[in-house]
């Protein structure tokens, strides 16, 4: 059911850890569903170049999809601008990881929003502008949050 | 690299034994039980041979046990076969428990799509019903109730006799799905106050496409199945000859072997789930620690989700099953575990090992060690600590 790649990223994750003084977070996921993920990125300046993602690490509690795609979005965004790491997609993570179950698409899109929230919270301590595109997604990964936070108190209070 | 199979919940491999009696059943004597020539009387003589060995493992009357081709068929026959064969008379009420088999419970909610009242049981931490619930429920509507013996999840065995009293003394026919329970908990319909009982042959070390229904004699029941009439009319379909053959076999190794069987099992359970518990911090033994199947331990990790967990053992080359259902797109995982409380970092990091006949105390042990080292391997991804 899983590719080669998705399997080999599961068992040998790259970048998995944490990193103290990140200069972003983001956590995406909720236990209730069974995935929660934390990416930390720490950015590096070179002369009067755009920032790049000098190192990101993550640490997820999930299935073996939700792992390899934390691993492979690590790989994806490692030396890359805010930009072009805003530029990647779901379908990006399943190209790289040479396909995943369609059951577990999911997971791609718990790890894009993962650094989504990363950069999110990158930029809001820099005070650098947010565009508008970026912050629709971290109001939609908040409300999500709540919904399913809801909806377990509504399933945990109907027994 | 050898497998450790610890699924045997799942299913069993076929007992040697078994496969030997079931073979001349494909070839040599493989003519249909309805045939009257002399070839169909010898299989048919084969099937009668397998229905009174096990009627008189679980104490029933021979032609009270009908022969289907899964646990699955058996439990929908049940469920709905009751219901129907009892609506004009008005009763269009089912009880079940909230931790049933899946083909329990879309047997029952494919009923109330049919117009049928049906409610779930709550059960305890420990995966036991609640008995006074049971009792505020039945009413003069009631036709059945069903409850799993054993349950395949966590294990927890139900006071099946109480509740089959209770049910006795209300007028209420009572189901109850032993498919892991036989052979491992001695059942006796009689005593037990069983109406209806299904079990499997798959997880008795018989082949699949073979189990039973138990129907007291003088229980109203309508058959799902129409066609040629076997199974006295209640389950057409030509018999499965070798497989029941081999399920007779099955029943018979067990009477003879199985309680001494038990015990050894029930020990090597107990060094698995020790070797556990004491070396991975933070793990727990769901359902209840005593009122268990002798085979089966549910355990959590509470910083591990089960199906990470399941693929890196299977790396390592050890078997197992998990309950949860991370891929899942409603919000639960097992149905089973939250039906008991548990919180959802239990419930998703839960893993079900089953044990059995053919498990070594040298598997065991060295099922342990590579819990111990995959389990610290993927605590490292963790954002969980525990």
């Amino acid at each position: 059911m899983y590719s080669k790649r998705t399997l080999q990223h599961f068992r040998s994750p790259h970048n998995y850890g944490e990193i103290k003084n990140a200069d972003g977070v983001g956590e995406a996921g909720n236990i209730v569903c069974g995935d929660v993920m934390s990416l930390y990125l720490k950015m590096k300046k070179i002369g009067n170049k755009e920032p790049i993602i000098d190192q990101v690490k993550f640490k997820t509690y999930g299935c073996a999809a939700a792992i390899a795609t934390s691993s492979a979005i690590t790989d994806l965004v490692k030396g890359k601008t805010i930009e072009e790491a805003l530029k990647i997609s779901k379908n990006d993570i399943i190209e790289f990881l040479e396909g995943l179950p369609p059951i577990k698409i999911h997971c791609s899109i718990l790890a894009i929003d993962a650094l989504d929230e990363a950069i999110y919270q990158y930029l809001t301590d820099q005070k650098k502008p947010i565009l508008t595109d970026l912050q629709v997604k971290h109001n939609r990964i908040k409300k999500g949050r709540e919904q399913i936070e809801e909806r377990y108190k509504k399933w945990m209070t109907k027994k | 690299m050898k497998k450790i199979y610890l699924d045997y919940a799942a299913t069993t491999p076929i007992d040697p034994r078994v496969l030997k009696a079931m073979i001349p059943y494909f070839s040599d004597k493989f003519a249909n039980t309805m045939s009257l020539h002399q070839m169909g009387q010898i299989a048919s003589e084969a099937v009668e041979n397998s229905r009174k060995t096990i009627a008189s493992f679980i104490n029933a009357k021979t032609e009270e046990i009908y022969f289907t081709s899964s646990a699955t068929e058996s439990n929908n026959l049940a469920l709905k076969g009751v219901a129907f064969a009892n609506r004009e008379k008005g009763k269009n009420h089912i009880i079940i428990s909230s931790i049933e088999h899946d083909c329990v419970l879309e047997s029952s909610r494919w009923l109330k799509r049919q117009g049928f009242k049906v409610d779930e049981l709550n059960v305890n931490k420990f995966g036991f019903v609640d008995i006074n619930q049971l009792k505020k429920l039945i009413t003069t509507s009631t036709v059945l109730v069903s409850v799993i013996h054993g349950n395949n999840e966590i294990g927890t065995i139900q006071d099946i006799k109480l509740i089959g009293k209770i049910c006795r003394e209300k007028g209420v026919y009572f189901h109850t799905d032993a498919s892991q329970s036989l052979g491992k908990v001695d059942i006796n319909v009689e005593k037990m106050n069983i109406d209806l009982l299904t079990a499997s042959s798959h997880k008795i070390y018989g082949p699949k496409g073979a189990a039973i229904l138990y129907i007291k004699k003088g229980v109203m029941i309508e058959p799902i199945i129409h066609g040629g009439g076997h199974e006295k009319g209640l389950r057409s379909s030509t018999s499965n000859v070798p497989a029941i053959v081999g399920m007779g076999k099955a029943v018979e190794i067990l009477q003879k072997e199985g309680k001494k069987e038990n015990k050894k099992i029930e020990k090597l359970r107990n060094i698995l789930v020790k070797g556990i518990l004491e070396n991975i911090k933070g793990t727990h033994l769901n359902g209840d620690p005593v009122q268990r199947l002798s085979n089966n331990a549910n355990i959590s990790f509470p910083s591990i989700e089960g199906e990470s967990l399941l693929m890196e053992l299977d790396f390592e080359g050890v078997e197992v099953s998990t309950g949860s259902a991370c891929s899942s797109r409603t919000l639960m995982p097992s149905h089973v575990l939250m039906a008991m409380g548990a919180k959802p970092q239990i419930a998703h990091g839960s893993i079900r090992l089953s044990i059995g006949r053919f498990t070594t105390e040298e598997e065991i042990k060295k099922a342990v060690k590579i819990f111990i080292k995959v389990v610290n391997k993927l605590k490292k991804f963790s954002p969980f600590s525990v």
